[in-house]
């Protein structure tokens, strides 16, 4: 398996505007002081070696991830703004005259989750199948109000793709594809649901805007449950763990801390931080994932927990 | 996790010892509660003495936080005081030190809650 990251920002898609960009060249150029840059190489290593928050971005696309496997179908997490580019990806990929099939997965039915389905071009495309699995019984009806008017110039009865609504219940097992999948219920208002994935021996969690009551000890039991020994853990990092019992407290979102915690009683391989909180530049980003990996370390009692920070584009291996 | 009681002057100084993780934030919930009765705006300020905490987890954060909430409706005051390295490090990355009094030792934290 291998997952792709279309988009991992919280709540509401963001961009960088020209000031943040100024920013990041004037860091650049201040390093570059006093260095030989003339050699051939030597720039681009010096770009290379910049932090990620001034050489790259974490970008801002609402929630989309795609897990690739060795089947035949595909599987999407969320039809938040990142699915447009995955769109434009399978076209680009496929051909837009070899029928698809996709498998989505819904976290839940909020606008940042869902809004990106008018713009994932195979859905106007006849002979591609959409089969949206989620345990929200209204997502058909979500899916469809988005596009009524006035929201929207284009009805979802003009998609010309075949879609199909699969309603799940959490906790039951089922297989899409050659691919083993179970949901799990989330606090989150109107509920929200984690989902996960195994194959060929591998396995990946996608657990976001779930809020964690520190205190149930049958609620952390059941997420230990859903992580124990995963690859990857995609979590919901979006507030510090300060923010999310107090004055975030009922927001629905859960803190990096909580994230490291479960992980390591789940002894998963990697925790992936999600959801970035859209107020979040990129150096505050990545600043929450040094401290995290510091939090880590000092808190480490024998497995090692990988921690990486989610960003538009990032391919992990599984 | 064990938990000890004393005054200096007119505040009272709960030292804490040990690990306030899964397995004893209830115990400590249960131990701190009395004395948060007390720590009201004409009663007994209340210190804790974090010098032998060697580890605090998010379950063991929130207690201070329930705490703190408590003491602050009541109008009474309460710190954290000598807190570890490690500890030091959890509080700011937890941004916790950014919402709860913390002093470097019991005697400053005991001058910063004098009226």
């Amino acid at each position: 398996m291998k997952l792709h990251c279309w988009g991992t920002r919280g709540s509401i898609p963001v961009s960088l505007t020209a000031p943040d960009v100024r920013a990041k060249i004037v860091r650049a150029l201040e390093g570059a002081q006093g260095r030989d840059l003339a050699v051939p190489g030597a720039m681009a290593a010096y770009v290379d070696g910049l932090g990620f928050d001034v050489a790259g971005t974490f970008g801002g696309h609402s929630s989309c991830l795609q897990i690739e496997t060795d089947g035949d179908e595909h599987i999407i997490l969320d039809l938040g703004t990142g699915v447009r580019p995955l769109g434009a990806h399978m076209i680009e990929k496929y051909g837009a005259d070899k029928p698809q099939t996709y498998h989505v997965f819904l976290s839940h039915l909020h606008w940042d989750h869902i809004m990106g389905l008018p713009f994932f071009t195979p859905v106007y495309i006849p002979g591609n199948r959409i089969i949206v699995h989620s345990c929200h019984p209204h997502a058909e009806f979500a899916l469809r109000r988005q596009q009524a008017e006035p929201s929207f110039p284009v009805r979802f009865d003009h998609f010309s793709a075949d879609f199909t609504f699969d309603t799940v219940t959490p906790g039951q097992p089922f297989e899409v594809d050659g691919t083993r999948v179970i949901a799990h219920a989330q606090r989150h208002a109107g509920e929200s649901y984690g989902w996960r994935f195994e194959r060929g021996g591998k396995s990946l969690v996608y657990s976001t805007d779930s809020e964690h009551r520190l205190e149930d000890e049958e609620e952390r039991a059941g997420f230990i449950r859903l992580f124990r020994d995963a690859d990857v853990v995609v979590f919901d990092a979006m507030y510090s763990l300060a923010d999310a019992i107090s004055v975030k407290a009922d927001w629905g979102h859960s803190s990096n801390i909580v994230g490291v915690e479960l992980c390591q009683a789940a002894h998963v391989r990697r925790l992936l931080m999600f959801h970035h909180e859209p107020a979040y530049s990129d150096s505050q980003i990545a600043k929450v994932l040094e401290e995290t990996r510091r939090f880590e370390q000092i808190t480490r009692d024998g497995h090692v927990l990988e921690v990486l920070s989610a960003w538009d584009g990032l391919e992990l291996n599984l | 996790m064990e938990v000890s009681s004393g005054n200096l002057g007119t505040t009272r100084v709960l030292r804490v010892q040990g690990r306030l993780d899964h397995s004893h934030a209830k115990d400590f919930e249960a131990v701190l509660a009395p004395h948060l009765v007390a720590c009201t705006a004409a009663g007994t300020p209340l210190v804790l003495d974090f010098s032998d905490v060697v580890y605090i987890s998010s379950v063991g954060l929130r207690v201070l936080l329930l705490a703190a909430k408590q003491v602050k409706a009541q109008h009474g005051r309460i710190a954290i005081a000598a807190l570890t390295p490690i500890v030091t490090e959890v509080f700011q990355v937890s941004h916790f030190n950014l919402v709860l009094s913390v002093y470097p030792d019991v005697t400053s934290a005991a001058a910063g809650l004098a009226p």
